[in-house]
């Protein structure tokens, strides 16, 4: 077996954003669109503490706890635009929000 | 050798997670298999000697952000999403989309390896400090601004969040 590089990491992180981003785009469920959110924010993370660890840099790792709080408000703020909607219009079907479609 | 099992372990972790959270019925499961995934990432921080964002990213995400998913799914009446259609019209346009950019990705890097010398990481100067030392050293000095920053989102965050989950304003 040959030693695991950043390349590995990347190949991962790249693969972790795919299925993430397959999971916004075609989930109609809001709550599983906002966990695939999360999932890309950690392909993210991946990314950049690959880099960190490669550059022996640790600038990495903060921008990486950067990410993470964004992703606590982004999460929480979508959680509770959720629980408003679903008391407006009782459904957590995306396609089923359409007021603004034409 | 033992870095590389384990390399492959979270790895598999990570995306057999990730995978089972898309693709679930049932909001719950997806939840479950969503922590199952975020612990691999975890795992994957702590092989790149990253300890502190270890330990964030399990008391966090883990602790914080799947407690909140969990409590909003049974807040929210989910019975009736989980018998109709879970993907939507467009599945097939989304799934070329994504094909296409992710081999675009996989190319790039795999033909900007040789660029980068992705193959082998920068010989680890011998560091005294350690993990957490150094991310407090950067972040409050060279990041202090941004760090003061993050706090006022936060603090807007938890006002708006509050707001929205309000019966009556």
């Amino acid at each position: 077996m040959h030693p695991i590089t950043t390349l590995h990491y990347l190949v991962l992180s790249v693969a972790l954003l795919a299925i993430g981003t397959i999971g916004v785009l075609t989930r109609r469920n809001i709550v599983i669109i906002l966990m695939s959110i999360e999932l890309i924010l950690n392909a993210v993370n991946i990314n950049l503490i690959a880099f960190s660890r490669h550059f022996n840099n640790v600038n990495g790792q903060v921008f990486a706890i950067f990410v993470i709080t964004v992703a606590v408000a982004e999460a929480a703020v979508g959680l509770g635009i959720l629980i408003a909607l679903f008391r407006n219009k009782e459904t957590v079907q995306a396609d089923e929000i359409e007021i603004l479609k034409w | 050798m033992l870095d590389t099992v384990f390399f492959y372990f979270f790895a598999l972790l990570t995306l057999g997670g990730a995978v089972l959270t898309i693709t679930r019925r049932n909001a719950i499961h997806s939840a479950v298999s969503l922590i199952v995934s975020l612990i691999g990432v975890a795992g994957l921080f702590l092989l790149q000697r990253a300890e502190f964002l270890f330990a964030v990213q399990i008391v966090l995400y883990v602790g914080g952000i799947m407690v909140l998913f969990l409590f909003v799914i049974m807040l929210v009446n989910l019975d009736d999403a989980a018998r109709v259609a879970q993907f939507n019209k467009q599945w097939w346009l989304a799934l070329a989309c994504v094909v296409a950019v992710g081999g675009e990705l996989a190319y790039f890097v795999s033909r900007g390896s040789d660029a980068f010398r992705l193959g082998e990481a920068t010989a680890a100067a011998p560091d005294k400090a350690g993990n957490v030392e150094r991310i407090a050293d950067v972040l409050f000095s060279q990041y202090l601004l941004p760090f003061e920053v993050a706090s006022v989102l936060l603090l807007a965050a938890v006002v708006g969040s509050v707001l929205m989950a309000k019966r009556k304003v």
